[in-house]
Formats: C-alpha cells, structure tokens, sequence
C-alpha cells in the first residue's frame, strides 16, 4: 500500500549518490557530469512524487523509521526518517525545483570550467535539504540544517575569484551562524526538559500540542520558541540578520533560484511549521513572531522599490515574502505559511531563472541598462510577466491564493499586520511593475550596442514549467476549497475565506502595477520626481536603510577592536611567556653546560652543595 | 669528652673536603681523601666508647675502615701513576675524560 513511503529514506541518497560520482570524476567529463546531476535530482523528483501521491490518500498515516544512532545508557539517539504530508510536500517542492535548476544550469553554466564541481555542490545541497525536510528529530535537522548553510557557502563563493562572491559566501556563513547559535541553544534546552529528553517530531508535537499540561513551564515555552525562532531569523532572512541575503546574489542565478528563494531559505519557515505546537503553545512567541515577519515583509518590499541590481530587487522581494511566511505561522496560519512557500518557491524561483536567462543575454545586472527586452526575448518576457503577476498576488495566479489567505487570517486576528501586509503588498506590486517596464519595455540603454538572442531551448523550458506551475499551483487552496488546509493538519483547520481581504488585495494589487505602469511604462509621473520630492527617502532605500553601514560600524568595528586587542595580548603576553619559557631552558642549558665540564672537583663540589641543600631543606622544615 | 672528639673530627673532615676540592695535585687530593677517612673513623671509635650505647663494634668498623683505605690508596696511587705515564701530568685541572 504505502511502499514507497516506506523507502522515502532513498529519496535524498539519490542526489547523493550524483554527488560522489561527480566529485569522484574529477572537471574532465563536462557532458556526463551535467547528465549525472540532472539524473540524479530527476531520480528524487520521480520517487517524491511516488510518495506525494501516496500521501493523497485520505487514510495516509504518518510513517517514521531508523535506527539506533548512539546509545547512552538509557538514552538512546536515533537517526530516522518520518514522512507527513507537509515533509512529502517540502520533497515535491525541493525535488521539483532542484531538477529544473539543474536543467537550466546545462545552459546557463555551459561555458564555465568547473561545471561538473558546480553541479557537485547543487547535489550536495539538493540531499541536504531532502535530508532537512525527511528528518524526524531535531538533531538530525540541525545536522542537515548546517549542511545546507555549507552548501549555500559553496555556492555563493563559487566564483571564489571575484573578491565580492568571497565576501558574500563568508557574510552568508557567519550571518546565518549568529541564528544557527541560538537554534542549537533551543535545540538543548528543549533536549534538558522534554520528557525523556525525546527530540523527534512526533514526541515534541503529543507534549506541546496538549495545551500546557505542566510538563514544561510557560517561560520555558516560550524561551524555546523564541531561540529555535533565531535560527529561523538566520535562514529565512527576517530581519536584523536579512543582510545576508541580498549579498548572496553573487553566487551563479539558478543558485539562487534553488537555494536563496525557493528551497534553503524556506528552511526557517518549514521549522516554525515543524515545531508549530512549541510557538503554539506561547502566545508571546507567537506574537514576537508575527511582528518580526511582518515588520520583514514591509520593511524588505520597500528597500526593493529603489534598488536597481535585478538580483538584489528579488532578494529583497524573496525576504519580504518569507517575512509574509513568517507573519502567517505568527498569526496562526500554519495552512497560509506553507501555502505561500509552496506557490513562493516556483514563482520566485521562476523570477530568478527569467532574470539569469537576461543576465545570460545582456551581461548585466543593472536594470537601469536593459530596457526594450520584451520584443527580443519573449519566452522570458512572457515567463517573467506570470511570475511578476504571480507574486504581485493578482487573480488567478498561485500568489494571489496565498497571499490572500495570510491577509485574510492577518484581518481576523490582527487588524494592524493586515495593513502592514497590504502596504507590502502594495510595494510588492510597485516594485514588480518597475522591474517589469524598465527591463521588457521602452528603449533599449545598453552601454555598447550587441545582439541579445533568446536563451536556449535547455534554458526556456524550465521557465516555461516554471510558469505553469505559477498559474497552476494555486488552486490547492482558494477560499472556496480548502484541501491543502485540510490535507496538511487532517482536516482541522477551517478555511479563512474573506471578502474584504479579497477586495483588499486585489485593489492595492492591481493599484501598485497600475502606479508602476505610470512611472516607468507610460512615463507620465517623470521616473526623478522621488528623487528630486524626497531625496532623504531615495537615499535610505537605496542605502537598504544604512543597516550595512550600521552593522560595519557597530558590530564588526567593535569586533575587529576586540580582536585586534587580543591579538596584542596574544602577541606580548602569551607569546612573551612562551618566549620566557624558552629563553629559560637555553640560559639553564648553558649553565648546565658550563658545570658538566668532566672536572671530577667541579662534580664534587656540586654533589656537596647539593648535600647542604638538602640538609638546609631537611632542618629548615623544622623550624617552619 | 665525646662533643671535643666530634669536633676535631669535623675540622678534620672539612679540611679533607676542602683538599679535595681544590688542590689541583692529585697526590694531594689522595691524600686529603684519607683525611677524611680517618675523620670517620675518629667518629666510630669516639661514639663505640663514649656513646650511649658504647659498644666494641664500633672499634672494628674502624679497623676495617683503615683496611680498606689501605686497599683504596693502595689503588689510586697506582691509578695516578698509570695516569702520569700517560698524561705526563698530576694536574687534577687536566683531567677531563668524564667529559667525553
């Protein structure tokens, strides 16, 4: 009946096994190493989808297993897979946009020599992030959790030639570090007070989910949300620790279509969904919650307004939308947050690709250069569009479905972040439409005149099956059909269906493209007039709200002070000892020397000066 | 009685210790070796008849001892002898073979 549940634990050995092959292979074979990566995620694809199918079934019981990892007197570690509906959900997700990436990056990486290391790491990365979604305790997650950073690190520095991509892999690792801390911290304070320090899914949801039945006390609740809601800051980019993100986009595009839109960053928001019943079961850590993704949500849609690097505009779209996830698992929605990744992940991993497959053609990022591209590229233009209308939330696009459901839930519980989420929404729309005209339509500003071509077939299809997928994703749930809702938590929760949320969101959707259209399609509102009304307001956005500047002056300043007077004590403290140490054992070895000078006189003085010394110590200690 | 004998027997061992130290002739040294030697045995035979428990043994450990320093100088005269024939010298200053 459900054999293929059962084997889900091959799922994330597939990409696995194509990264050893790869990396066993060596740079030499260009062609196979692309067939193999491709394989190898098609391989998990076919089986998550075996296993999604299965799932479908009503009856469907959550199945985990595993096996003894480590055995401490009667505590036992167990490393184990368990399959729900949302885990073989995350595996269609990941598995989906792993194998279009990988499909893309045939074209897209073609002409890079290390390809085959390329396609390595998207392996790596593509079995982590299974092994992520598929684990059935917190330390097997944490584990993983790492992996992936490891894997974004690679990715993101993978053009390790350029001094900026060094700089964004190792602010990209050390950033997310800050939040993995506070994950591991929440990870043992859970271990130290669950029952029988169980950390595996199923025990944690049975203590939480009963509602505070005095196992575990409202503070401890509540400080464990908050630090396993760190490390969900980390990855998902929210915001004191989003700065990160925007820098990862010096890793290759399809790198950050899978792993800094669609699938890594979706890491954090899969968490909360995991651990729902600890956030739950605290009100504070619910409300901390919500405000922080809704404080992201506006606070990233309107810096995206005045950038004018394609990639930094997505990267900051992609952190408004989790801060959109986050807000939903705040409020409540669990159904609305994974609802919205789900559609997020290929919408905006379909944004990403369009934008790398102009990149691939104009050999740059800067939107202010581009122009007048729709008429030369039209499948990307066309792909772009849908995905564009698609996050912008306008019906019938999958991005309407979600949005709307967070902003529906946001209206009954929390009349104050359904207005931030509108003004997000709103500046979601603007900034798509900008994005859109400035690059599709008007007249081409390219600093030297060249041929711009259509990307390849290996590159386009992908995009086309992105774009369907945008359209098509987001019927699972409307507010007349709630069977992604039903389906995820087994038929409990109701569906939020919303009239004024609908009209809402559909007015400042349609609004935002309209403005858009004005400023930079018609051209009626002249493009400088913010800049020459409010140039203070232009400045912050463009300056991303100095939050870099604020960072480098506050804490890496302060750190490098530390370090440097550190360094000092290390240099003339420690290393003075040591050099004392040292400098003591050549003075005594020449003395030694000096005496060991084969006299039998000299020797016999010392055996008697010796003698007295001991006789001094011997009475001496009589009178001591 | 007994505190005069150990006296002399101490300014007598510390002469010996002091000869044998410094001189450099080692016919000295030899002798100032012996010196010392009797200041012990000055010792046994002082402590064997004026100790508090005063015994005969005492008296011959000292013949002993003097038998056996007989034997040592005995020995180290012709150690130094050897010594010369091949040296040349009774310098105790130029004897450094312990040192190889």
């Amino acid at each position: 009946m459900d054999q293929f549940t059962q084997t889900a634990w091959l799922i994330p050995l597939f990409p696995f096994a194509a990264f050893l092959l790869l990396t066993a292979l060596g740079r030499g074979y260009r062609r196979a190493g692309v067939l193999i990566g491709s394989i190898g995620s098609l391989a998990a694809l076919v089986m998550s989808l075996l296993v999604f199918f299965e799932r479908l079934d009503p009856d469907a019981v959550d199945y985990s297993d595993g096996f003894k990892w480590i055995d401490l007197g009667d505590y036992a570690l167990k490393i184990g897979f368990e399959v729900t509906n949302l885990n073989a959900l995350m595996l269609v997700i990941v598995t989906a946009v792993s194998f279009l990436v990988n499909v893309y990056s045939a074209g897209y990486m073609k002409k890079d020599e290390r390809i085959t290391v390329f396609y390595g790491y998207v392996a790596l990365f593509t079995f982590a992030m299974l092994g992520l979604v598929l684990s059935d305790n917190m330390l097997v997650f944490y584990i993983f959790w790492e992996l992936v950073g490891v894997c974004s690190f690679l990715l993101v520095g993978f053009w390790y030639a350029r001094p900026a991509a060094r700089a964004a892999a190792k602010k990209a690792f050390i950033v997310t570090r800050i939040g993995d801390a506070g994950l591991l911290l929440g990870i043992i304070v859970l271990f130290w007070y669950m029952p029988g320090h169980a950390l595996d899914f199923s025990s944690i949801h049975n203590v939480f989910s009963e509602g505070q039945s005095g196992a575990i006390t409202m503070s401890i609740t509540t400080s464990i949300a908050l630090l396993l809601f760190m490390g969900v800051i980390g990855k998902s980019g929210q915001f004191p620790l989003h700065v990160w993100l925007p820098d990862a986009m010096e890793g290759p595009t399809p790198i950050s279509a899978l792993i800094h839109a669609a699938t890594m960053v979706a890491a954090g928001v899969f968490l909360l969904a995991r651990t729902f019943d600890i956030f739950e079961a605290s009100a504070a850590a619910m409300h901390t919650v919500a405000y922080f993704g809704g404080f992201t949500a506006i606070f990233a849609a309107t810096v995206a307004l005045a950038q004018n690097d394609i990639k930094r505009i997505l990267a900051y779209s992609t952190i408004s939308q989790l801060g959109y996830m986050v807000m939903a698992m705040g409020l409540g929605s669990m159904t609305g947050g994974i609802f919205h990744l789900f559609t997020h992940a290929f919408f905006k991993a379909l944004l990403f690709l369009a934008a790398g497959s102009i990149i691939h053609a104009v050999h740059t990022q800067n939107i202010q250069e581009m122009g007048g591209l729709g008429s030369k590229m039209r499948i990307t233009a066309w792909t772009f569009g849908i995905g564009a209308l698609s996050l912008s939330g306008i019906p019938p696009f999958s991005g309407f479905w979600s949005k709307d459901m967070i902003l529906a839930s946001a209206l009954d519980e929390n009349p104050f972040l359904f207005v931030v989420g509108l003004a997000a929404a709103f500046c979601t729309a603007l900034y798509m439409s900008r994005l859109f005209f400035i690059v599709f339509m008007g007249k081409s500003r390219l600093q030297q005149p060249m041929e711009i071509r259509e990307s390849s077939k290996v590159m386009t299809i992908p995009l086309v099956v992105l774009a369907v997928l945008s359209v098509g994703v987001g019927f699972v749930e409307t507010p007349w059909n709630g069977w992604l809702g039903s389906w995820l938590s087994d038929g409990s929760e109701e569906v939020h269906a919303n009239a004024a949320a609908i009209v809402a969101s559909i007015a400042v959707g349609v609004l935002g493209i309209y403005v858009g259209w004005i400023m930079y399609g018609k051209g009626s509102i002249e493009r400088g007039a913010a800049t020459a009304r409010v140039p203070w307001l232009v400045n912050l956005l463009e300056r991303q709200y100095y939050v870099n500047e604020f960072y480098n002056v506050v804490i890496v300043k302060s750190v490098r002070g530390l370090a440097e007077g550190l360094r000092v004590f290390d240099e003339y403290i420690i290393g003075g000892a040591v050099r004392l140490v040292g400098l003591t054992s050549v003075a005594g070895g020449r003395v030694l020397t000096r005496i060991n000078n084969g006299q039998t006189q000299v020797y016999g003085l010392t055996a008697v000066i010796g003698l007295l010394v001991i006789i001094a110590a011997i009475v001496g200690r009589r009178f001591w | 009685m007994l505190p005069s004998y150990l006296t002399m027997a101490a300014i007598l061992f510390c002469i010996g210790l002091y000869g044998a130290l410094v001189k450099r002739n080692a016919v000295i040294v030899l002798l100032s070796i012996e010196l010392m030697l009797n200041a012990v045995n000055l010792n046994l035979v002082a402590f064997s008849k004026y100790g508090v428990v005063p015994s005969l043994t005492g008296q011959v450990f000292a013949l002993f001892t003097i038998t056996v320093a007989a034997a040592e100088a005995a020995v180290g005269v012709a150690v130094l002898i050897a010594l010369f024939r091949a040296r040349g010298t009774v310098n105790v200053d130029e004897f450094d073979e312990m040192r190889r």
